[in-house]
């Protein structure tokens, strides 16, 4: 399987203190994987690093051609990022939001194109968000604007999707609805890699990256028992894994 | 959209409203309308009506357009709804710019001259820039609001006191930056509105042309580069458009404060739109705004007039208050 995002060597520092101490990670194209740690395990840092938003040592290849050689707009149109908990844009309306997935497609100062348009609205009802496109951000609850935040971030049509705790503030019926859509774009032939705390989420993924201190502990597949072992151990023995049917569920001991 | 529908009604009632004000404006003065009806026949009424009152009213409306533009663009790029051109240290820059001129050059911003009126733009956008780039090197860029205007303040009251010092050394500027400092449209001719109106359509079209980049910064820097926008690039362009929109209503007018902080907000408060359609409609909310005070500081008193200035920060700071007061309560916002 190849890879669409590759890390050798990532090595990241925040105001002087290193977070990521030295990773290599090969995340498989059309696949989804979730990147589970306990807090402060440099999760997020490093879905930032792999997105290109923060400096860093070592090296980083999109679809196996280094990041820092791609150009900015074509490098957008090809990795979308959703980050952790985006605030502001308040007065801007839902539609508006969602459109803004768009700026790497669009020339410098031309109107939206039909095309524009219709991946707008296909993203706004794939979130279950159209109906409220006329309303501002500002008057969303939290659920809501989650959902037209990754509406933003379907509307990019990117091959490459990392989403950071994109599951924040969604009800139940939602995240259910997050895992469809999730299958349903992998089943397309996109990557997906996502930051989840809700490990029994994470473990309907197809790869695992768990990670612990700024290391990536262990990589593997969801249904695999050595990865079941690590997450226990990352998680200081606090949970364990049990088999539901035909998924697996995370449970504390 | 609605917000497009919304943006275009408020965009033509603030119009309308202006072409009112602007019709008062011809009107408010020693002679009172009679100046506008005998214009025609009279050559006194006509020189009252066509060398004074309308430039300055139309004047007023021009510099606060580009006071209300410069608010809305520096609110868009810092994320901070506090963010106002005297805030950010461009004012102060740019007041010291015209100190620095009238000093230097011997000239007066009484002058009625097109070279005189480009020349105390150019000094006032140079000091504006600098007054900017000095808050962000202070601040260490734009990511912590508390630092960027803390070291706005900083760099208001180092320049501002620098300004001081210019003129005391100069003290045959001194009467002349004393109105400069209180804020006047009194001395705005044709001359002046034709700079400001130019600066101001440069402005206005290379910010509104930016708007979706401001859009796209809304939701944080990270995302803003991660839809691959130029942010260097923009910020630079962004902080020129915000220097020039200053400088140019500052060297003609001088120090009118509280309308680049309270035009976007009154806009916010009626429509919420794109950033593009907000920079447009702040600079019609500012220049509606200022000349509504500029009419009002002529009449209250009259035949004698309050600077605008002085009325601006009176209504502003009370604007300002409300503002926070509005914050305190469940579901205010700022």
């Amino acid at each position: 399987m190849p890879a669409a995002l590759q890390a050798q060597g990532i090595g990241v520092a925040l105001g002087g203190t290193p977070v990521l101490h030295g990773i290599d990670v090969a995340l498989p194209a059309a696949r989804w994987t979730s990147v589970v740690g306990p807090n402060g395990a440099g999760k997020s840092t490093l879905l930032k690093t792999l997105a290109g938003l923060l400096p860093h040592s070592g090296e980083v290849q999109l679809l196996d051609r280094p990041l820092a050689q791609w150009r900015g707009r074509e490098r957008a149109r090809r990795l979308a990022w959703l980050g952790q908990g985006e605030q502001g844009a308040d007065d801007l309306s839902v539609w508006d939001v969602a459109m803004l997935g768009r700026l790497p497609h669009q020339p410098w100062l031309a109107p939206p194109s039909g095309a524009d348009r219709a991946a707008v609205e296909q993203a706004l009802r794939a979130t279950q968000a159209w109906d409220w496109r006329e309303r501002p951000l500002g008057a969303l609850s939290g659920g809501e604007r989650q959902r037209v935040l990754l509406a933003r971030l379907l509307a990019v049509q990117a091959e490459v999707m990392l989403m950071d705790e994109p599951l924040a503030n969604l009800d139940p019926p939602h995240q259910a609805d997050w895992l469809l859509l999730v299958r349903e774009l992998v089943a397309r032939g996109k990557t997906v890699v996502s930051v989840l705390h809700e490990i029994g989420m994470a473990l309907h993924a197809d790869q695992m990256v768990v990670m612990a201190q700024g290391r990536v502990h262990h990589q593997g597949a969801c249904d695999d028992p050595a990865t079941h072992q690590a997450l226990e151990q990352v998680f200081d023995h606090r949970i364990a894994i049990h088999p539901l049917g035909d998924q697996w569920v995370a449970l504390p001991r | 959209m609605s917000g497009a529908r919304h943006s275009l009604w408020l965009g033509g009632a603030l119009l309308i409203a202006a072409a009112a004000v602007l019709l008062l404006g011809a009107g408010v003065g020693s002679t009172g309308f009679d100046s506008v009806l005998h214009a025609r026949h009279d050559p006194v009424a006509w020189q009252i009506l066509w060398d004074i009152r309308l430039p300055r009213t139309l004047g007023a409306w021009v510099a606060g357009g580009l006071l209300g533009l410069a608010g809305a663009v520096a609110q868009g790029l810092f994320r901070n709804p506090l963010a106002d051109p005297y805030l950010l240290g461009s004012a102060s820059g740019a007041a010291l710019g015209v100190a620095l001129a009238l000093a230097l050059f011997g000239t007066t911003p009484f002058a009625t001259q097109w070279a005189v009126r480009l020349g105390l733009t150019g000094a006032a956008f140079t000091g504006a820039v600098i007054g900017v780039v000095l808050t962000l090197a202070l601040a260490k860029g734009v990511q912590h609001t508390l630092r960027l205007l803390l070291a706005g303040v900083i760099v208001g009251v180092v320049l501002g006191a620098a300004r001081d010092l210019v003129t005391i050394a100069s003290p045959d500027t001194l009467q002349a930056m004393q109105g400069f400092m209180l804020g006047s449209t009194g001395f705005v001719g044709w001359a002046a509105c034709g700079v400001m109106a130019a600066m101001g359509l440069a402005a206005l079209l290379v910010a509104a042309s930016l708007g979706r980049v401001l859009d796209g910064l809304a939701l944080g820097e990270a995302t803003a580069i991660s839809l691959g926008l130029p942010l260097v690039a923009v910020r630079a362009v962004l902080v020129a458009v915000l220097a020039l929109a200053t400088g140019a209503a500052v060297a003609q007018t001088g120090l009118i404060a509280f309308v680049g902080l309270a035009s976007p907000h009154l806009v916010r408060s009626i429509v919420k739109t794109t950033h593009g359609r907000l920079i447009v409609l702040s600079a019609l909310m500012g220049g509606l705004l200022l000349m509504a005070a500029d009419v009002l500081a002529r009449w209250i008193i009259a035949p004698q007039e309050l600077p605008v200035g002085v009325l601006t920060a009176v209504l502003g700071g009370s604007y300002l208050l409300w503002l926070m007061h509005r914050r305190r309560r469940p579901g205010g916002g700022l």
